[in-house]
């Protein structure tokens, strides 16, 4: 009896364990909130810098493409035309390539190891960094591609995109590398989305005498549609904001025209380029693209996510 | 009788082989070049190779025909990465554990996930106007500008939402069988995820952050106004706080120039980067197959 008191009085914790537990709680509270104060950190930092540029041009900054630091007259349509033209063009090209090799490796065309060997392969590609990327567009790419341009303007001239005779490094060179990082992208989400996809869908189309291309257009597609349409809004954010290899290869020209045959401007290549020398009211403007830049970027990952969360449950 | 047998000319076995070869087709376009892109990158950059590009600094372009080495690059790339890890590992497991253990739902753990989500797709060169503003522009750091602190804290901003997204997800995937039975005992909240959650949750943390780091260490736009370049060896503590070279910057610089030998430095840069980078995710893809097959819980 007197023992099993004893051992009743110890049975609270010690003020100091407790006090460990509380701390370490609120620590990992604290840590987890970082992630907001950053981001909000970011959002605000861009947008007072830019405040300058703002009050001076206002949305007028959007729409003109002078870009004079000797006259200190900034507009940013040049850039944020190419930044748009590139990434929708190069997604309009990773799409059916993008989702067609998807396609091939969720079905049984091929064997199960091999189609595993191609999918870890195309993931592995999305490691390799930008940069080296951007080397490889610059050796290699941009002499291979030459004489194709060449054609392209010959025969398709009078359509204004390719209507600039070209010289060198091009948007068009761009919009290709671009392809080429975000392929894996596109590639890996649609898989993963097809592979989601209940095997008896696709069993009940079989059984009422579909093709397997039918049942793949009508029924696995559809299915599929919202984690394929969120990949593809993932890639997008990532080509408008893609840096190093578009700067690389674009030419990085504020001279504005419509053709991708001509050397162009992202908002990003003109960041990496200018943002090191740049002062005065400069600085200003390119705080301003940037945060055109980040605003862009943010309505489409926004809506990225809205898209899973909203369709993610239909199946 | 005849239409049990498949027969060819039928629109729609014509239509589905069409669509078949077209996929063969998609695919190939789409792996063709890659294939070739990483065949010639290991090619052209694994003949530049020699023991002088691990030991020399590089020489400042000009009319040199010896470009020298990428020592004081490789250095800074370890150096950054690893500030970069120092600073997002602790904030970022400490982050997921928040969310995968104390949070029950609610508004603020939503939000949080949101924001790392967001934070994920912020383009990687804003993070480095926003350091840009923050440290260097503002000499907060002691008085020094571009430095491979400020670098480091560039490319923490990257990692932090890949570390919090594995920490979380392991921490989740841990059966509520092993938290139940540690509190049952006794154990604090915290003896619980110290002793017990994270541990078993260990090895795909620690695969993900790996894996973030190789990302990390590839990443140029947020250096290249933030940590800056250098041609010279790093020598003490202090360089840690003036202009620090890194693999990809030099990739980015010497691609640039007009010379010949800055170009092959580049390549051989690129082979190091790609290669480190290759074998990190293939390692870990091996070790993840690996646990998965032999998993006991």
């Amino acid at each position: 009896m007197e023992e099993k008191l004893t051992l009743f009085k110890n049975r609270k914790r010690f003020g100091i364990e407790k006090n460990i537990d509380i701390i370490f709680k609120n620590t990992a509270l604290v840590l987890s909130s970082f992630v907001a104060i950053i981001l909000l950190g970011i959002i605000l930092v861009v947008f007072f810098q830019s405040f300058e540029s703002f009050s001076r041009y206002g949305l007028k900054f959007l729409v003109t493409s002078e870009w004079n630091p000797v006259k200190d007259e900034y507009g940013a349509f040049t850039a944020i035309y190419g930044t748009l033209v590139t990434s929708f063009l190069s997604l309009l090209i990773t799409i059916p390539l993008g989702v067609g090799t998807a396609i091939f490796i969720t079905e049984d065309f091929v064997p199960k190891v091999v189609r595993e060997i191609i999918g870890s392969f195309v993931e592995l590609l999305a490691a390799i960094p930008s940069v080296v990327l951007g080397l490889w567009a610059i050796f290699v790419m941009e002499p291979f591609f030459r004489a194709f341009f060449v054609f392209l303007n010959n025969f398709f001239g009078w359509i204004p995109l390719f209507s600039t005779e070209p010289t060198g490094r091009n948007s068009l060179l761009a919009i290709l590398i671009l392809v080429v990082m975000l392929l894996p992208i596109v590639t890996s989400i649609a898989r993963d989305s097809l592979n989601q996809v209940p095997k008896k869908l696709r069993n009940a189309a079989y059984g009422i005498g579909a093709s397997r291309w039918k049942t793949i257009f009508s029924v696995i597609l559809p299915a599929a549609l919202s984690g394929i349409m969120a990949g593809v809004l993932l890639a997008l954010g990532r080509a408008m904001g893609e840096t190093m290899a578009v700067t690389m290869i674009i030419g990085n020209s504020n001279a504005f025209s419509w053709s991708i045959l001509s050397p162009g401007y992202t908002i990003s290549s003109m960041l990496a380029n200018q943002f090191g020398e740049a002062d005065g009211s400069q600085v200003s403007s390119l705080f301003y693209a940037a945060f055109v830049l980040m605003i862009l970027s943010l309505v489409v990952n926004i809506f990225a996510q809205w898209l899973v969360k909203k369709f993610s449950l239909k199946y | 009788m005849n239409s049990l047998y498949y027969q060819k000319r039928l629109s729609r076995n014509i239509g589905d082989k069409f669509f078949t070869y077209l996929s063969v087709i998609c695919a190939l376009i789409a792996i063709l070049p890659l294939i070739f892109l990483v065949t010639y990158i290991l090619y052209k950059g694994g003949s530049q190779i020699t023991t002088e590009l691990f030991t020399l600094e590089p020489n400042p372009p000009g009319d040199d025909l010896d470009a020298g080495g990428i020592n004081p690059a490789l250095i800074g790339t370890l150096i950054i990465t690893s500030i970069a890890s120092i600073i997002s590992i602790p904030v970022g497991v400490g982050g997921g554990i928040y969310l995968a253990e104390y949070s029950k739902g609610g508004s603020f753990p939503r939000f949080i996930r949101f924001g790392v989500n967001v934070l994920a797709g912020v383009p990687s060169i804003i993070a480095g106007v926003f350091i840009y503003a923050l440290i260097v522009s503002t000499k907060i750091l002691f008085g020094s500008m571009y430095s491979g602190l400020a670098g480091g804290m560039a490319l923490s901003i990257l990692m932090l939402p890949t570390v919090i997204k594995t920490t979380d997800e392991g921490l989740k995937l841990v059966p509520n069988e092993l938290r139940y039975a540690s509190l049952g005992v006794g154990a604090s909240m915290y003896t619980t995820i110290l002793k017990v959650t994270l541990p078993s949750a260990f090895r795909s943390i620690a695969t993900g952050v790996v894996l973030g780091i190789a990302r990390a260490a590839g990443e140029t736009a947020p250096l290249i106004f933030t940590a800056l370049f250098s041609y010279y060896y790093i020598t003490g503590f202090e360089d840690l706080f003036y202009e620090m070279g890194s693999l990809a910057v030099l990739i980015y610089n010497f691609a640039l120039e007009p010379y010949d030998a800055q170009n092959k430095l580049a390549w051989a840069a690129s082979f190091i980067l790609v290669l480190s980078i290759l074998s990190v995710n293939i390692f870990s893809r091996i070790l993840a197959a690996f646990t998965e097959k032999t998993k006991r819980v």
